[in-house]
């Protein structure tokens, strides 16, 4: 079963971003960037799959600037098979993402999808469940637990209330949350065997897929600073404080 | 122009976050020159839902879909409920609660649409204009809607007030016609947290615990002050990960957006992630043992010290 793993090149996990003057957007310039976080859970089971038989390859893709080549060696170096590029330097919204990955997937005749649930730059949450409806394939999201046996995916859910268990039968898009793995570091003889691997470029164009954007951004703001806050120097004070002053309690 | 509202429930009861995305709804409708605001509730023995959805301070109407196979409310068969309705009735606008349940079912609704989902809103601006956060909240985007039939929109709760349970009730219609295709998917069951709990996201104060901790058996400390303070019981990522509470405790940037009128950050660093999910309560405590812990640059009140002596003292002077 061939696997798809879509990745995003995102601002690290560690940078708190700062908004341009101008309202423009953020300030990416010297930013460090790195795999979205969610993306990497998701190589590190389509890895795990392989390794336990379920899987035959691992085909990582990438969405944007040729700087994502970095992203995908990345993956190779973690244990994927091949790799793709759709190069583009358009933003890409995650309907026009989902429509592209659409066209992969059809391209490569993978059975299933694993992607991170969100991108922690938009924060959107959307492209997984995009891509299995376009497909019409029954989506597992959120997952922290994900078995497949017999045709089926049975995925455990983490939910609002607590843990949900859904069987899907395969093909089927899975989406990673925070607890369904820890992704392996790359080392280097892994770094180096991963540049002999397969990385294919596509351009965006030719995958003949409407990508204009639907939204406008029409600015980007700070949002609101918070008043300086106190030191208090015991529980009576704190207790004093929010009763008087707070008036929370 | 009438506007959809999807309910959240359980079968059983309605959930508050439907509330407040009928809020949204009503913001949007003051913005335009008439609106109606529907709500769909779309489950297995759902009635008390739609009865309770029927007296939400806004709504002209409430449709009901009722039916065994919607019962397990996954996302496939949902989505060809929701389809259904947008054909027996024209809306220009969807909206859900951006809970897991909105989340999950939402965009795959908006895909067979063709349109492009604003996903997480904290405002309205126009009738196709919202604020919502993006870089873990540390940006505020503004955007506008510039092309689609129908606006979709997930709301976070955070920015807007429950619309009010009033005594009017409204309308109540079966839905048409009833999606019977689940797509093959089976639900194989859930493990909830106990309905008794504080519901974190509705709690006026939370207490929240992380890894300084140290054990899981000191979140009974938390437990304890949050009983005094009739509050909900949040974590941290690390406290979760560290296996000290289910993952349904987890305040943050992928885990549940709070804003309540108190929160209280014990033994937590204030990591990026984590302010995502609380930075916008109306007041801050927090209570650890690192002076230079990020939590206490957005605390109105620091407390330096130890949580494990702190808690038990400040449990028993409330």
């Amino acid at each position: 079963m061939k696997l798809l793993v879509p990745i995003k090149r995102v601002v690290d996990f560690t940078v708190k971003v700062r908004v341009k003057p101008d309202g423009s957007g953020v300030d990416l310039d010297n930013v460090k960037m790195s795999m979205n976080p969610f993306d990497e859970i998701a190589v590190e089971e389509a890895i795990r799959l392989k390794e336990r038989g379920v899987a035959t390859e691992i085909i990582v893709v990438s969405l944007g600037p040729a700087a994502c080549q970095e992203t995908l060696r990345t993956a190779l170096a973690m244990g994927a098979d091949r790799a793709i590029l759709v190069e583009t330097d358009a933003e890409l919204e995650p309907l026009a993402v989902a429509k592209l990955l659409k066209q992969i997937v059809a391209k490569e005749e993978t059975q299933l999808v694993i992607l991170g649930k969100q991108a922690i730059d938009d924060d959107s949450n959307q492209t997984g469940q995009m891509l299995a409806a376009l497909l019409d394939w029954p989506q597992g999201t959120f997952a922290s637990k994900l078995e497949i046996a017999q045709g089926k995916a049975t995925v455990t859910r983490e939910i609002d209330g607590g843990l949900e268990t859904l069987e899907l039968p395969l093909p089927a898009v899975i989406t990673t949350d925070l607890r369904l793995n820890e992704p392996r570091y790359t080392s280097l003889p892994n770094i180096i065997k991963a540049k002999k691997r397969p990385l294919a470029s596509l351009k965006v164009s030719d995958l003949q897929t409407d990508i204009t954007p639907r939204l406008k951004t029409q600015k980007v703001e700070a949002p609101q600073p918070r008043k300086a806050g106190i030191r208090v120097n015991s529980v009576e004070e704190l207790v004093s404080k929010l009763r008087q002053e707070a008036k929370v309690i | 122009m009438a506007l959809l509202v999807l309910a959240e429930h359980d079968n059983a009861a309605l959930k508050p976050a439907t509330q407040n995305s009928v809020a949204a709804a009503r913001k949007i409708g003051e913005k335009a020159d008439a609106s109606e605001i529907h709500v769909l509730v779309m489950g297995h023995q759902a009635r008390p839902v739609a009865e309770a959805a029927a007296r939400i301070e806004g709504v002209a109407k409430v449709i009901l879909a009722d039916a065994v196979e919607l019962g397990p409310l996954t996302a496939e068969i949902l989505t060809a409920q929701v389809l259904l309705q947008l054909q027996a009735e024209h809306y220009s606008h969807l909206l859900a609660p951006a809970t897991t349940y909105g989340k999950n079912l939402l965009p795959r609704i908006a895909a067979k649409l063709d349109v492009q989902q604003i996903s997480g809103i904290i405002d309205v601006l126009s009738p196709t204009t919202f604020v919502r956060p993006i870089y873990a909240g540390n940006a505020l985007a503004t955007v506008e809607g510039i092309a689609g039939a129908i606006i979709v929109l997930t709301v976070l709760s955070t920015g807007f007030d429950a619309s009010p349970m009033s005594e009017i009730t409204t309308p109540i219609e079966s839905a048409k016609e009833l999606a019977k295709d689940s797509a093959g998917v089976r639900l194989v069951g859930r493990q909830l947290a106990s309905s008794d709990k504080i519901e974190l996201t509705a709690a006026r104060v939370v207490v929240s615990g992380g890894r300084g901790l140290q054990k899981a058996e000191n979140f009974q400390l938390l437990e304890a002050l949050a009983a005094k303070l009739n509050a909900a019981v949040g974590a941290s990522r690390a406290a979760v990960d560290a296996g000290f509470v289910p993952n349904d405790y987890q305040v943050g940037q992928t885990g549940k957006i709070v804003a309540p009128e108190l929160y209280i950050a014990v033994g937590i660093s204030g990591a990026i992630q984590h302010l995502a999910g609380m930075r916008d309560s109306k007041v801050i405590v927090a209570i650890n043992k690192d002076p230079d812990a990020p939590i206490f640059q957005v605390a109105d009140y620091g407390l330096v010290g130890d949580a494990l002596e702190i808690l038990p003292q400040l449990t028993a002077q409330l």
